[in-house]
């Protein structure tokens, strides 16, 4: 039988579900550019009304990976009359060439734009090859 | 080997196999936001009012710019996409240069009452209703 406080979480719970927007949530893919720089790897995601909290950046065996959801709780209770975009979560991931310093990876979000910063470790910067 | 008539739905079913195939493959890896037009728009009604979200990351203030009519919005400007100098581009799916959407809602808006607010690459655009237009309750004698 279920505790009292487990049919108070069940009953919250019910009701963030109601107070959720109707628009039908599913995963969706941010536009990236990808370029390279002599300081190392740039990667830019489109993520337009994304919170910075919500957002979860990793690099794992050579792999950069960022996920999130994309809150629409702010509009909860509007009825939704015409829609166009995704909302819900978001994940990306992109295998990496050369190593990545990882204790220097940079990140910013502004005006729905994450900006990555990513250097590229000593070894894997690019040399300049003579030509005999 | 036997030959006869090609059925023509025969080819419809080969362009539907084809088309799943494609979409299957690698080739086209995950399908972005970037299909379809551009800004992407989301529409919310509050009582008698409309809340119209745009999707615009990355744009500047400066270059967004809103004209209202009695049922139409129109909403254009410029993104700009830039990158450094001698960079070298790897992937490139973010899409700049100008843009111009008009929408057009089935009531009638107050131009006067129009509010707009550009926050984390969302434009919010808040769309009174005109009083005129608002519907009213006839009191039967």
């Amino acid at each position: 039988m279920a505790s009292k406080k487990e049919l108070q979480v069940a009953q919250k719970r019910e009701l963030e579900k109601k107070e959720e927007t109707t628009i039908p949530a599913r995963i969706f893919v941010p536009n990236a550019d990808i370029y390279e720089t002599k300081d190392g790897l740039n990667v830019v995601l489109e993520m337009p009304g994304v919170d910075k909290n919500s957002v979860d950046v990793r690099v794992e065996d050579d792999v950069l990976k960022v996920d999130g959801k994309l809150d629409f709780s702010k509009y909860k209770g509007l009825q939704p009359v015409y829609t166009e975009y995704n909302i819900g979560h978001f994940s990306r991931s992109f295998r990496l060439f050369g190593k990545i310093d990882q204790s220097k990876i940079a990140a910013e979000l502004k005006d729905g734009v994450l900006s990555l910063m990513l250097p590229l470790a000593e070894k894997a910067k690019p040399r300049a090859i003579q030509v005999n | 080997m036997s030959m006869g008539f090609a059925d023509p739905f025969d080819t419809l079913l080969d362009l539907q196999r084809s088309l799943e195939a494609t979409l299957a493959s690698d080739w086209l890896q995950d399908l972005t936001t970037s299909r379809g037009p551009f800004p992407p728009i989301n529409v919310f009604q509050q009582g008698d009012d409309l809340l119209a979200i745009i999707e615009l990351p990355g744009v500047s203030k400066s270059d967004l710019q809103i004209q209202a009519k009695e049922n139409s919005i129109r909403i254009f400007g410029r993104k700009a996409v830039d990158y450094p100098e001698e960079s070298s581009l790897h992937r490139r799916e973010r899409v700049s240069g100008e843009f111009d959407r008009t929408l057009s809602v089935p009531v009638q808006i107050d131009p006067d009452g129009i509010k707009a607010e550009y926050r984390d690459g969302i434009l919010a655009v808040f769309l009174p209703r005109a009083e005129s237009d608002k519907p009213r309750t006839i009191k039967i004698t």
